[in-house]
Protein backbone atom coordinates (compact mmCIF):
# COMPACT_ATOMS: atom_id res chain seq x y z
CA UNK A 1 0.00 0.00 0.00
CA UNK A 2 1.49 3.54 -0.81
CA UNK A 3 1.41 6.60 1.38
CA UNK A 4 -0.78 8.45 -1.60
CA UNK A 5 -3.57 5.24 -1.92
CA UNK A 6 -3.84 5.43 1.92
CA UNK A 7 -4.54 8.46 2.31
CA UNK A 8 -7.11 9.17 -0.58
CA UNK A 9 -9.03 5.88 1.32
CA UNK A 10 -8.74 7.50 3.99
CA UNK A 11 -9.52 11.36 2.35
CA UNK A 12 -12.88 9.92 0.41
CA UNK A 13 -14.18 8.20 3.29
CA UNK A 14 -14.40 11.05 5.25
CA UNK A 15 -16.13 12.76 3.14
CA UNK A 16 -18.68 9.92 2.23
CA UNK A 17 -19.35 10.43 5.98
CA UNK A 18 -19.59 14.08 5.88
CA UNK A 19 -21.96 14.54 3.22
CA UNK A 20 -24.96 13.84 5.29
CA UNK A 21 -24.26 16.20 8.23
CA UNK A 22 -23.29 19.25 5.74
CA UNK A 23 -26.27 18.52 3.49
CA UNK A 24 -28.90 17.13 5.73
CA UNK A 25 -31.42 20.49 5.76
CA UNK A 26 -31.00 20.58 2.01
CA UNK A 27 -30.74 17.36 0.17
CA UNK A 28 -32.59 14.01 0.82
CA UNK A 29 -31.69 10.50 -0.09
CA UNK A 30 -33.64 8.77 -2.29
CA UNK A 31 -34.28 4.97 -1.06
CA UNK A 32 -32.69 3.29 -4.07
CA UNK A 33 -29.23 4.63 -3.95
CA UNK A 34 -29.60 3.79 -0.46
CA UNK A 35 -30.19 0.03 -1.14
CA UNK A 36 -27.95 0.25 -4.03
CA UNK A 37 -24.68 1.54 -1.82
CA UNK A 38 -25.89 -1.42 0.60
CA UNK A 39 -25.66 -4.31 -1.79
CA UNK A 40 -22.53 -3.05 -2.96
CA UNK A 41 -20.83 -3.45 -0.15
CA UNK A 42 -22.08 -6.73 0.39
CA UNK A 43 -21.75 -8.03 -3.14
CA UNK A 44 -18.01 -6.74 -2.93
CA UNK A 45 -17.12 -8.61 0.58
CA UNK A 46 -18.98 -11.63 -0.81
CA UNK A 47 -16.30 -11.73 -3.81
CA UNK A 48 -13.32 -10.94 -1.24
CA UNK A 49 -14.31 -14.29 0.46
CA UNK A 50 -14.51 -16.00 -1.92
CA UNK A 51 -11.09 -15.31 -4.27
CA UNK A 52 -9.28 -14.65 -0.86
CA UNK A 53 -10.02 -18.38 -0.18
CA UNK A 54 -9.61 -19.92 -3.31
CA UNK A 55 -6.98 -17.99 -5.32
CA UNK A 56 -3.29 -16.58 -4.62
CA UNK A 57 -2.15 -14.19 -7.26
CA UNK A 58 -3.53 -15.45 -10.22
CA UNK A 59 -3.67 -18.99 -9.55
CA UNK A 60 -5.42 -21.64 -7.35
CA UNK A 61 -4.88 -21.51 -3.69
CA UNK A 62 -4.60 -25.08 -2.57
CA UNK A 63 -7.52 -27.12 -0.54
CA UNK A 64 -6.14 -26.43 2.94
CA UNK A 65 -7.25 -22.54 2.89
CA UNK A 66 -10.85 -23.24 1.51
CA UNK A 67 -11.31 -26.45 3.53
CA UNK A 68 -10.45 -23.91 6.70
CA UNK A 69 -13.01 -21.41 5.30
CA UNK A 70 -15.55 -23.84 4.66
CA UNK A 71 -15.20 -24.60 8.45
CA UNK A 72 -15.42 -21.56 8.84
CA UNK A 73 -18.54 -20.90 6.99
CA UNK A 74 -20.28 -23.77 9.25
CA UNK A 75 -19.74 -22.63 12.17
CA UNK A 76 -21.32 -18.98 11.04
CA UNK A 77 -24.43 -20.50 9.83
CA UNK A 78 -24.45 -22.50 13.20
CA UNK A 79 -24.18 -19.07 15.12
CA UNK A 80 -20.84 -19.73 16.92
CA UNK A 81 -19.39 -16.88 18.36
CA UNK A 82 -16.76 -14.81 16.38
CA UNK A 83 -13.45 -15.74 17.92
CA UNK A 84 -14.46 -19.29 17.46
CA UNK A 85 -14.95 -19.21 13.97
CA UNK A 86 -11.39 -17.28 13.35
CA UNK A 87 -9.72 -19.75 15.04
CA UNK A 88 -10.75 -22.65 14.21
CA UNK A 89 -10.70 -21.75 9.98
CA UNK A 90 -6.80 -21.41 11.03
CA UNK A 91 -6.45 -24.36 12.75
CA UNK A 92 -8.27 -26.39 10.18
CA UNK A 93 -5.78 -24.89 7.41
CA UNK A 94 -2.79 -25.61 9.95
CA UNK A 95 -3.60 -28.72 10.82
CA UNK A 96 -3.95 -30.14 7.29
CA UNK A 97 -0.84 -28.21 5.85
CA UNK A 98 1.10 -30.01 8.71
CA UNK A 99 -0.78 -33.82 7.27
CA UNK A 100 1.06 -32.30 3.76
CA UNK A 101 -1.82 -31.20 2.02
CA UNK A 102 -1.02 -28.13 -0.14
CA UNK B 1 -17.79 -0.86 10.90
CA UNK B 2 -17.23 -4.08 8.55
CA UNK B 3 -19.24 -3.36 5.53
CA UNK B 4 -22.81 -4.36 7.55
CA UNK B 5 -24.87 -3.29 9.65
CA UNK B 6 -24.42 -6.54 11.95
CA UNK B 7 -24.08 -5.98 15.64
CA UNK B 8 -24.81 -9.25 17.39
CA UNK B 9 -21.67 -11.17 18.43
CA UNK B 10 -22.97 -13.67 21.44
CA UNK B 11 -19.76 -14.36 23.45
CA UNK B 12 -18.53 -13.46 27.06
CA UNK B 13 -21.20 -11.13 28.82
CA UNK B 14 -19.61 -7.82 29.37
CA UNK B 15 -21.27 -5.42 31.54
CA UNK B 16 -19.57 -1.99 30.83
CA UNK B 17 -19.91 0.44 33.53
CA UNK B 18 -21.16 3.49 32.76
CA UNK B 19 -21.81 6.59 34.67
CA UNK B 20 -23.81 8.21 31.95
CA UNK B 21 -27.41 8.20 33.34
CA UNK B 22 -28.87 8.82 29.76
CA UNK B 23 -27.52 4.80 29.09
CA UNK B 24 -29.45 1.95 30.33
CA UNK B 25 -27.99 -1.04 31.49
CA UNK B 26 -28.85 -3.18 28.75
CA UNK B 27 -28.04 -0.23 26.22
CA UNK B 28 -24.30 -0.15 27.80
CA UNK B 29 -24.27 -3.91 27.89
CA UNK B 30 -24.40 -4.38 24.38
CA UNK B 31 -22.15 -1.23 23.18
CA UNK B 32 -19.64 -3.26 25.11
CA UNK B 33 -19.99 -6.76 23.78
CA UNK B 34 -19.64 -5.14 20.51
CA UNK B 35 -16.30 -3.21 21.26
CA UNK B 36 -14.93 -7.05 22.82
CA UNK B 37 -15.69 -8.69 19.19
CA UNK B 38 -14.26 -5.23 17.67
CA UNK B 39 -11.01 -5.74 19.31
CA UNK B 40 -10.94 -9.81 18.53
CA UNK B 41 -11.56 -8.14 14.66
CA UNK B 42 -8.52 -5.09 15.10
CA UNK B 43 -6.00 -7.69 16.93
CA UNK B 44 -6.63 -10.13 13.17
CA UNK B 45 -6.61 -7.29 11.21
CA UNK B 46 -3.13 -6.04 12.49
CA UNK B 47 -1.85 -9.19 13.47
CA UNK B 48 -2.43 -10.42 9.45
CA UNK B 49 -1.30 -7.24 8.06
CA UNK B 50 1.88 -7.11 9.24
CA UNK B 51 2.62 -10.84 9.23
CA UNK B 52 1.72 -10.68 5.82
CA UNK B 53 4.79 -7.92 5.48
CA UNK B 54 3.65 -4.79 5.41
CA UNK B 55 5.37 -2.33 7.81
CA UNK B 56 4.14 -1.88 11.16
CA UNK B 57 2.61 1.78 10.84
CA UNK B 58 0.57 0.67 7.44
CA UNK B 59 -2.22 -0.85 9.80
CA UNK B 60 -2.02 1.50 12.44
CA UNK B 61 -2.12 4.79 10.33
CA UNK B 62 -4.52 3.32 8.46
CA UNK B 63 -7.14 2.47 11.23
CA UNK B 64 -6.42 6.18 12.46
CA UNK B 65 -7.13 7.78 9.49
CA UNK B 66 -9.78 5.74 7.44
CA UNK B 67 -11.01 3.33 10.56
CA UNK B 68 -13.31 1.09 8.65
CA UNK B 69 -12.74 -2.56 9.52
CA UNK B 70 -14.40 -3.60 6.09
CA UNK B 71 -13.01 -1.54 3.65
CA UNK B 72 -9.28 -1.88 6.09
CA UNK B 73 -9.31 -5.87 5.18
CA UNK B 74 -10.51 -4.95 1.49
CA UNK B 75 -7.40 -2.94 1.06
CA UNK B 76 -4.93 -4.49 2.70
CA UNK B 77 -6.06 -8.51 1.23
CA UNK B 78 -6.00 -6.62 -2.17
CA UNK B 79 -2.32 -5.24 -1.58
CA UNK B 80 -1.26 -8.72 0.13
CA UNK B 81 -2.37 -10.77 -2.47
CA UNK B 82 -0.30 -9.14 -4.89
CA UNK B 83 -2.42 -6.44 -6.32
CA UNK B 84 -1.93 -2.74 -6.98
CA UNK B 85 -2.54 -0.06 -3.83
CA UNK B 86 -4.97 1.49 -6.21
CA UNK B 87 -7.12 -1.51 -6.51
CA UNK B 88 -7.43 -1.46 -2.46
CA UNK B 89 -8.05 2.13 -2.71
CA UNK B 90 -10.94 1.35 -5.03
CA UNK B 91 -12.37 -1.64 -3.29
CA UNK B 92 -12.28 0.41 0.14
CA UNK B 93 -13.80 3.05 -1.47
CA UNK B 94 -16.82 1.41 -2.71
CA UNK B 95 -17.21 -0.80 0.11
CA UNK B 96 -17.05 2.56 2.49
CA UNK B 97 -19.57 4.48 -0.01
CA UNK B 98 -22.42 2.79 2.15
CA UNK B 99 -21.35 4.93 4.69
CA UNK B 100 -23.03 8.17 2.94
CA UNK B 101 -26.86 7.30 3.95
CA UNK B 102 -25.62 6.54 7.44
CA UNK B 103 -24.51 10.47 7.46
CA UNK B 104 -27.73 11.99 6.51
CA UNK B 105 -29.59 9.05 9.27
CA UNK B 106 -27.43 10.48 12.44
CA UNK B 107 -26.69 14.33 11.25
CA UNK B 108 -29.45 15.27 13.75
CA UNK B 109 -27.24 13.87 16.33
CA UNK B 110 -24.03 15.49 15.12
CA UNK B 111 -24.88 18.99 16.14
CA UNK B 112 -24.62 22.19 14.38
CA UNK B 113 -21.13 23.18 15.38
CA UNK B 114 -17.93 22.23 13.05
CA UNK B 115 -15.36 20.20 16.38
CA UNK B 116 -18.41 18.14 16.57
CA UNK B 117 -19.91 17.73 13.26
CA UNK B 118 -15.90 16.73 12.07
CA UNK B 119 -15.55 13.92 15.30
CA UNK B 120 -18.98 12.72 14.51
CA UNK B 121 -18.66 12.50 11.20
CA UNK B 122 -15.43 10.08 11.64
CA UNK B 123 -16.70 7.86 14.36
CA UNK B 124 -20.00 6.99 12.16
CA UNK B 125 -19.41 3.07 11.60
CA UNK B 126 -22.08 0.63 11.50
CA UNK B 127 -22.07 0.03 15.10
CA UNK B 128 -22.71 3.59 15.83
CA UNK B 129 -25.15 4.30 13.40
CA UNK B 130 -27.18 1.07 13.91
CA UNK B 131 -27.10 1.63 17.97
CA UNK B 132 -28.61 5.40 17.31
CA UNK B 133 -31.50 4.36 15.00
CA UNK B 134 -32.41 2.03 17.99
CA UNK B 135 -33.48 4.81 19.98
CA UNK B 136 -36.35 7.22 19.53
CA UNK B 137 -35.12 10.22 21.92
CA UNK B 138 -32.63 12.52 21.05
CA UNK B 139 -30.68 12.75 24.29
CA UNK B 140 -30.29 8.91 24.03
CA UNK B 141 -29.60 8.70 20.70
CA UNK B 142 -26.92 11.17 21.13
CA UNK B 143 -25.40 9.62 24.11
CA UNK B 144 -25.87 6.46 22.32
CA UNK B 145 -23.65 7.27 19.16
CA UNK B 146 -21.22 9.06 20.74
CA UNK B 147 -20.76 6.27 23.76
CA UNK B 148 -20.62 3.28 20.91
CA UNK B 149 -18.33 5.78 18.52
CA UNK B 150 -15.65 6.59 21.16
CA UNK B 151 -15.47 3.46 22.76
CA UNK B 152 -15.09 1.83 19.38
CA UNK B 153 -12.32 4.04 17.85
CA UNK B 154 -9.96 3.72 21.22
CA UNK B 155 -10.55 0.40 20.81
CA UNK B 156 -10.37 -0.57 17.36
CA UNK B 157 -7.13 1.36 17.65
CA UNK B 158 -5.48 -0.21 20.02
CA UNK B 159 -6.91 -3.69 19.05
CA UNK B 160 -4.75 -3.06 15.68
CA UNK B 161 -1.80 -1.96 17.22
CA UNK B 162 -1.88 -4.90 19.53
CA UNK B 163 -2.30 -7.18 16.68
CA UNK B 164 0.36 -5.52 14.25
CA UNK B 165 2.97 -5.84 16.90
CA UNK B 166 2.20 -9.64 17.21
CA UNK B 167 2.17 -10.12 13.64
CA UNK B 168 5.37 -8.37 12.80
CA UNK B 169 6.88 -11.41 15.46
CA UNK B 170 5.25 -14.11 13.06
CA UNK B 171 7.98 -16.19 10.34
CA UNK B 172 6.24 -18.34 8.61
CA UNK B 173 2.08 -17.46 9.00
CA UNK B 174 1.26 -20.24 6.04
CA UNK B 175 2.05 -23.00 8.86
CA UNK B 176 -0.65 -20.87 11.20
CA UNK B 177 -3.14 -20.75 8.99
CA UNK B 178 -3.72 -17.47 8.95
CA UNK B 179 -4.37 -17.18 5.36
CA UNK B 180 -7.83 -18.80 6.29
CA UNK B 181 -8.44 -16.28 8.94
CA UNK B 182 -9.20 -13.23 6.53
CA UNK B 183 -11.79 -14.55 4.48
CA UNK B 184 -13.19 -16.32 7.52
CA UNK B 185 -13.30 -12.91 8.95
CA UNK B 186 -15.30 -11.19 6.27
CA UNK B 187 -17.33 -14.45 5.63
CA UNK B 188 -18.60 -13.98 9.34
CA UNK B 189 -19.33 -10.20 8.63
CA UNK B 190 -20.99 -10.80 5.51
CA UNK B 191 -23.01 -14.12 6.18
CA UNK B 192 -25.72 -13.07 8.36
CA UNK B 193 -26.35 -9.76 6.35
CA UNK B 194 -27.37 -11.18 2.41
CA UNK B 195 -30.87 -10.98 1.78
CA UNK B 196 -32.53 -13.26 -0.87
CA UNK B 197 -32.16 -10.15 -3.33
CA UNK B 198 -27.84 -9.80 -2.75
CA UNK B 199 -27.50 -13.76 -1.85
CA UNK B 200 -28.21 -13.88 -5.99
CA UNK B 201 -25.68 -10.73 -6.97
CA UNK B 202 -23.01 -11.46 -4.95
CA UNK B 203 -23.10 -15.43 -6.00
CA UNK B 204 -23.05 -14.05 -9.10
CA UNK B 205 -20.26 -11.40 -8.54
CA UNK B 206 -18.27 -13.91 -6.89
CA UNK B 207 -18.37 -16.42 -10.12
CA UNK B 208 -17.35 -13.42 -12.41
CA UNK B 209 -14.42 -12.63 -9.74
CA UNK B 210 -13.01 -16.40 -9.93
CA UNK B 211 -13.61 -16.10 -13.57
CA UNK B 212 -11.65 -12.88 -14.15
CA UNK B 213 -8.86 -14.09 -11.78
CA UNK B 214 -6.52 -15.36 -14.44
CA UNK B 215 -6.77 -13.20 -16.69
CA UNK B 216 -6.67 -9.82 -14.43
CA UNK B 217 -4.04 -8.48 -12.29
CA UNK B 218 -4.53 -9.29 -8.71
CA UNK B 219 -6.95 -6.93 -6.93
CA UNK B 220 -8.98 -6.23 -9.78
CA UNK B 221 -11.52 -9.33 -10.03
CA UNK B 222 -13.45 -8.22 -6.74
CA UNK B 223 -13.80 -5.30 -8.45
CA UNK B 224 -15.17 -7.37 -11.46
CA UNK B 225 -18.27 -8.70 -9.17
CA UNK B 226 -20.19 -5.46 -8.91
CA UNK B 227 -20.70 -6.63 -12.42
CA UNK B 228 -23.22 -9.16 -10.46
CA UNK B 229 -24.78 -6.40 -8.99
CA UNK B 230 -25.96 -4.46 -12.20
CA UNK B 231 -26.70 -7.72 -14.25
CA UNK B 232 -29.13 -9.05 -11.04
CA UNK B 233 -30.61 -5.61 -11.06
CA UNK B 234 -32.01 -5.33 -14.62
CA UNK B 235 -34.17 -8.12 -14.45
CA UNK B 236 -38.20 -7.59 -13.02
CA UNK B 237 -37.89 -8.34 -8.78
Amino acid sequence: MTLAALLVLAAGTFAFRLVGPLLRDRVTLPGHVESLLGDAATVLLVALVVTSALTQGQAFAGWARPAGVLVAAVLVLRRAPFPVVVIAAAATTAVLRLLGVP
Amino acid sequence: MFGLTNAGPVFTVVVMRSTWRTLDRGTATDIGLVVVADVVVGLSFGAIATSGGLPLWQPVLMSLIVFAGGAQFAAVGAVLAGGSATAGMVAGLVLNARLLPFGFAVADVLGDRWPTRLVGAHVTTDESVAFALREDDHGRRRAVFWTCGLALFVAWNLAVLAGAALGGALRDTDVLGLDAAFPAVLLALVLPSLTRRTRRAALLGAGLAIAATPVLPPGLPVLVALAGLVLVRREPA
